[in-house]
């Protein structure tokens, strides 16, 4: 006779035989049955947060920087409803979670129970998938299906809600099945057709451009090496979404820096005015395109995506290539170089007119600021953290707002999976938990959260979490005072009005950070600056660094709403900018 | 105009809207058509009318119809995501225009008057061959079936005979000859 397993035995099982090492997770009246077994599985870590939402971002930390699900662990009721800003962040970014949660027992379901609510339904249009487990005999499969979901085709979030009743009932246990088709949800069925006509399209282009983004990352590692050899191959530009840094090496001269509302004069610019737009696991987001019917007007686009739903969604394109970013990248080299012919030197040719075109966009150098020796400029204070950090394996996560563009622009980012932000959401506070999840996957790698004082405010709870793991997490905070993007667009768009922007009562905090047990570090002068940021490196411990900046800095260019690529808002040190500035206001 | 101060794009000018009847095959579980409509809802689709059942209980597998308008990139995107839910196996799509599907919708209609009325009555629904379900001397419940503007148009004649109590089914859809979609 097989042997029967309670449901709380049956979930570690399925996670052991997903290779599952960590959870992330809070204890409740309707997990506990799960939470006694837990002693049971050494080989599962659970590692304890402080609010249900730092254990999902910290989960999504963990999966962007391993390539490996995060696995989420919360009671019902307050626990899953704290969760959903991480599902959702996590369905908008395509970051591969499988939430547990508890429920109150069956029979109790629908009589407004202690901590009951409806969390399938909640959570149906934040996750890929959700089960409300019923029968214990449907548990090992939802499960299984649940990480094969998560993980296959465009990843995301899935949820399994599983009632108390059903984690003490008892069942027999099945494997996961070696290949499970899931109704054909994962494509990757492009043909050599669709790669014949990319390549004619690649040879005769004057004025190409790449644009990549998340999706490579999503696709491996080895999806950024195929984009590498394919980029170089070309010869293109190739620029990149929030989400894609990393997948091409920031500091390589092919690359143009960072496209959109944030990005390069020369990115955007060349966005604009090419004739080939090859786009390689982006989806056209709004930060992205800007004015859509004035999007890169004069260009093919081609539209490399394993999703059918992100293609031709907000801008239709000439071709699309569904599947997996690595596969098709592949099959494109490999036919290039079989095809040979002086393609390769004839068609870097073509296109040198467009590099010198770039050349001269780059002059303008539209990243560049004022500094000063009296004040610590944020963007400063990223490019010497950058300096200083470069030469070791450095994973940044971010918060939202300001920082979060400063560091984009002036980090680079030579490796996929070092660099973890809240792009699609936009969640404050995503960035400290997911340094958590971060330093869980890779406990030797330095990992810094560039920060804003205001979006660290809102999970700084996690630092507890950090100091309980002995997780050396270093949190660079940016302290302007200011909700700052929203005092830029305040500034900017509402004559300086500046409503409820401004946060009083800031703590302070280096007392924050020796109150959780931690080393505080502040800086306020340019002087003392990269002593300050050596001293929070070669610290063991987790560390909140104060770094006092320049509350008036904006965050430069900028493509005003409503305007396409090629009217960009400069910094205040272009002399065109101003006449630029004085037009784009009146627009804007 | 828009509001200029948005931190977000203008809308720009939409397309022409048409009328398609989608039919989605998905497995008969609990929450089915809540991730149906609510993908609907939660994207700003349309739905016009909407009927559902199982159709094969050993496969446990449901057809939803369902009715809706939009441009033909707002079509496109609708079915490419239902496409993208778990339980969905495949979806067709149809224009109304499309003479080689069938659409038909069910109407259950209650007149209450007296029986000059129910006479009138009878012969307004004479085309689209009426069942009598149920007659009593003050009223008759009908059942017809026909294309839904048709529809539209015997309920509307019917007000003034004293059409009581309307109850219809949404379009439903099949393609015509031996042709199976796949």
């Amino acid at each position: 006779m097989t042997k029967l397993y309670s449901g709380a035995e049956i979930v570690f099982k399925c996670l052991e035989d997903q290779d599952v090492k960590f959870i992330f997770g809070y204890p409740g009246g309707a997990v506990l049955p799960i939470y006694d077994e837990l002693k049971n599985h050494s080989s599962i870590k659970h590692i304890l947060v402080r609010h249900e939402q730092g254990a999902g971002h910290a989960a999504e930390g963990y999966a962007r920087s391993s390539g490996k699900p995060g696995v989420v662990l919360v009671t019902s009721g307050p626990g899953a409803t704290n969760v959903v800003t991480a599902l959702t962040d996590a369905y908008m970014d395509s970051v591969p979670l499988v939430c547990i949660s508890g429920q109150v027992p069956t029979h109790l379901i629908g009589t407004d129970a202690f901590q009951e609510c409806d969390t399938t339904g909640i959570t149906r249009p934040c996750t890929k998938h959700n089960w409300l487990v019923k029968d214990i005999k449907d548990l090992p499969n939802i499960l299984h299906d649940a990480f094969q979901v998560a993980t296959t085709g465009r990843p995301g979030p899935v949820l399994v809600d599983i009632p108390k009743d059903i984690q003490f009932a008892k069942a027999k246990y099945s494997k996961p099945k070696k290949i499970k088709k899931t109704n054909g949800k994962s494509n990757n069925r492009f043909s050599q057709n669709d790669i014949d006509e990319l390549i004619d399209l690649i040879s005769k282009a004057k004025k190409p451009v790449v644009y990549s983004g998340g999706g490579v990352i999503n696709s491996g590692p080895k999806a950024s090496e195929s984009l590498k050899e394919f980029v170089r191959l070309i010869g293109f530009p190739i620029t990149s979404t929030l989400q894609g840094l990393g997948a091409f090496p920031g500091d390589d001269n092919q690359f143009i820096g960072m496209l959109g509302m944030h990005g390069t004069y020369e990115a955007n610019n060349a966005m604009h005015d090419c004739d080939l737009l090859i786009n390689i696991g982006a989806r056209f987001d709004d930060r992205i395109t800007g004015k859509i019917d004035e999007f890169s007007p004069k260009s093919k686009k081609v539209h490399i995506d394993i999703d059918p739903s992100s293609i031709n969604k907000i801008i239709k394109v000439d071709l699309a290539i569904v599947g997996d970013v690595n596969e098709v990248l592949k099959s494109t080299v490999k036919k290039i170089n079989k095809k040979q012919n002086g393609f390769k030197t004839s068609n870097k040719q073509n296109i040198s007119k467009w590099w010198e075109q770039i050349q001269k966009w780059r002059t303008k150098d539209s990243l560049g600021f004022i500094n000063s020796e009296k004040t610590i400029k944020p963007q400063h204070a990223v490019q010497r953290l950058y300096e200083l950090t470069k030469n070791q394996d450095t994973f940044i996560t971010t918060e939202v707002g300001q920082h979060q563009m400063w560091a984009a622009q002036h980090y680079k980012f030579n490796k996929p999976n070092r660099w973890m932000t809240s792009g699609g959401l936009g969640t404050m506070g995503y960035g400290l938990p997911a340094a958590v999840g971060v330093q869980i996957a890779h406990p030797d790698k330095l990992v810094v959260d560039i920060a804003g004082e205001a979006s660290v405010l809102m999970t700084m709870q996690e630092m507890s979490t950090a100091v309980q793991y002995n997780l050396p997490i270093k949190i660079f905070v940016l302290n302007n005072q200011y909700m700052g993007m929203v005092r830029q667009w305040q500034e900017l768009l509402h004559e300086k009005n500046y409503s409820e922007s401004y946060s009083e009562a800031l703590p302070d905090f280096v007392k924050l950070a020796e109150a959780y047990g931690c080393k505080g570090v502040k800086a306020d002068n340019p002087d003392e600056l990269d002593n300050k940021i050596q001293e929070m490196i070669d610290h063991k411990g987790p560390v909140i660094f104060d770094c006092q900046v320049d509350p008036n800095e904006n965050c430069f260019p900028m493509i005003p709403s409503g305007k396409p690529h090629n009217q960009m808002i400069l910094g205040p040190n272009d002399k065109e900018e101003n006449k630029i500035t004085g037009k784009g206001k009146a627009l804007v | 105009m828009a509001n200029p101060k948005s931190a977000y794009s203008i809308p720009t000018k939409k397309g022409k809207l048409d009328t398609h009847i989608l039919v989605v095959w998905v497995d008969n579980e609990s929450g089915v058509l809540a991730r149906v409509v609510g993908l609907f809802s939660g994207r700003g689709y349309n739905i016009e009318s909407l009927a559902v059942a199982e159709v094969d209980a050993s496969k446990n597998i449901s057809r939803i119809t369902i009715v809706t308008t939009g441009t033909p990139q707002v079509i496109d995107q609708i079915k490419l995501q239902l496409k993208k839910l778990v339980p969905v196996h495949k979806v067709a799509d149809f224009k109304r225009e499309d003479k080689k599907v069938i659409f038909k919708e069910m109407a259950l209609l209650k007149v209450v008057g007296n029986k000059k009325k129910i006479e009138k009555t009878l012969k307004v629904c004479k085309s689209f061959s009426p069942v009598i379900l149920d007659k009593t001397k003050q009223s008759v419940v009908i059942q017809i079936t026909a294309l839904r503007r048709e529809i539209d148009k015997v309920s509307k004649k019917l007000k003034s005979l004293g059409l009581t109590s309307t109850s219809r089914t949404g379009a439903i859809a099949m393609t015509r000859g031996a042709e199976v979609f796949k």
